[in-house]
């Protein structure tokens, strides 16, 4: 093995975390993540496989515990503004992730972040576009397209900021059939794409993930 | 979806550069504002209502709107000729009706309704985003722009909202009527949608910083002027200098 596959890219040690009002969601949780690691995280609803993603990206702040990312400990906002720059988060809810007029202005809006210019982000665009097979929904409104297209172009934002990691949450939910093997053939057709896929659908993990993790009451462990 | 009737058409003003069209709205719209000859703003109503038909728009929606506006402005009018001091023209019991007063509401009216048309016949023959981007253009600070951008996003967020909440009560067979049930409903219906929209803003803002936002809005297209914009723009400056200079 090499070395950069030894070091875990995800790291949470004895990690707590707590919604007002409720128990602890996580108590001494760990998990590694390593590069290349295809994994399908499922749990029973409520079991806080959404706060995982959140707390990888720094939109909820763990009550204690260490995370590290890319082999450094993030703690604060500017701590994970390299994080969000590097792993694409998918929501649950498209009309979440959308909020620019036009197709083409959401893609574009993660690789202008990442300051590229404008030859670069339309190239980016066009080949995002085909990868998914939206070529021409440049100048589609995105809050006139239908679900499977919105949920489609809000995969299509996350993937042109080019990801080392994907954290997609439910990416089947109310898909077609074939939609979905879509989907299955994008994630398999980029063999170096490292992600972890919260689903309810055993079909599409099986296609897509090497192996399956459970969540259950604050624990997580392969099954 | 809130719908942007007026940037649909296709007019001289929909063909032309939005930031040319804000600078001279907002030149209008000052000139209009400080100036208090009768003639110059006759005139300036001449040229908001000649903008207006240039545009092409419908003139039964542009009315409508003006109607909004008018009815602010008739409560002016309700005040102002008995609220001033000066020459009676007319007495009503006890109040008079004072010519000073109504010369002030003239004026008023005049000058609302000429920057109202003006901003339909410019601005709002352009579409929000196009106004957003224009506004970046013009180097106006980031916060404003944003803030712009924002509020019109989630007046849209909350409209939304509240279209699903209305038909989750229709569905469920809700008939308002005059009774606590009904109240109770329209609180909750009320509560629920400001929780709601706050709740997805959130998510949409968090989305957001998920894709490396760091509070600068970068713009995919811009704009190109042409000769013709820059033409149109000095055209229409120079009528309202003329405007000015009317005796």
């Amino acid at each position: 093995m090499k070395e950069i596959e030894k070091e875990a890219v995800i790291k949470f040690v004895d990690l707590s975390f707590t919604y007002p009002s409720r128990d602890y969601i996580f108590k001494k949780f760990s998990f590694n993540f390593f590069k290349g690691e295809r994994i399908g995280l499922v749990g029973l609803n409520g079991s806080g496989k959404t706060t995982l993603f959140h707390l990888i990206m720094g939109l909820l702040n763990p009550s204690g515990g260490k995370i590290e990312i890319f082999g450094k400990e993030r703690k604060v906002e500017n701590d994970f503004m390299e994080v969000r720059e590097r792993i694409g988060l998918l929501f649950q809810d498209p009309d979440d992730q959308l909020f620019s007029p036009t197709v083409a202005e959401d893609i574009a809006f993660g690789p202008l972040n990442l300051r590229k210019n404008h030859q670069e982000t339309k190239k980016i665009l066009k080949e995002t576009l085909e990868t998914l097979g939206l070529a021409g929904f440049e100048d589609r409104i995105t809050y006139n397209l239908s679900y499977g297209e919105k949920r489609l172009v809000s995969l299509a934002t996350v993937w042109a900021m080019q990801p080392e990691i994907l954290l997609l949450d439910e990416p089947t939910i109310w898909l077609d059939e074939g939609t979905i093997e879509k989907i299955v053939q994008i994630l398999n057709s980029h063999p170096h794409l490292s992600y972890i896929i919260i689903s309810h659908d055993k079909k599409f993990l099986k296609e897509t993930t090497n192996c399956i993790y459970l969540m259950d009451n604050g624990k997580i462990r392969k099954i | 979806m809130i719908k942007e009737k007026f940037s649909e058409g296709d007019s001289l003003f929909h063909r032309l550069d939005p930031r040319v069209k804000i600078i001279v709205a907002l030149f209008f719209s000052v000139i209009v504002a400080v100036s208090d000859k009768y003639t110059s703003l006759w005139g300036a109503l001449f040229l908001a209502v000649a903008a207006v038909i240039v545009a092409r728009l419908r003139t039964k929606e542009v009315i409508s709107r003006l109607l909004v506006v008018n009815s602010f402005i008739f409560l002016l009018w309700l005040m102002l000729p008995f609220t001033f001091q000066g020459e009676r023209v007319y007495t009503l019991g006890s109040l008079g009706i004072c010519q000073e007063g109504i010369k002030y509401a003239l004026l008023i009216t005049i000058k609302s309704n000429s920057i109202i048309l003006v901003g339909i016949a410019l601005l709002s023959t352009s579409s929000i985003f196009n106004l957003v981007h224009a506004l970046r253009h013009l180097h106006l600070p980031d916060k404003l722009v944003q803030l712009f951008f924002f509020t019109y996003r989630y007046i849209h967020t909350i409209h939304s909202e509240y279209i699903r909440l209305n038909n989750a009560l229709k569905i469920r067979g809700f008939k308002p009527q005059t009774n606590l049930h009904t109240y109770k409903t329209y609180a909750y219906l009320v509560a629920m949608m400001l929780v709601r929209s706050y709740d997805r803003s959130k998510r949409v803002y968090n989305a957001m910083l998920c894709r490396g936002f760091k509070g600068k809005f970068w713009t995919l297209n811009h704009f190109v002027s042409k000769k013709a914009d820059f033409a149109a723009g000095i055209v229409m400056i120079s009528c309202i200098m003329g405007l000015v200079l009317l005796p």
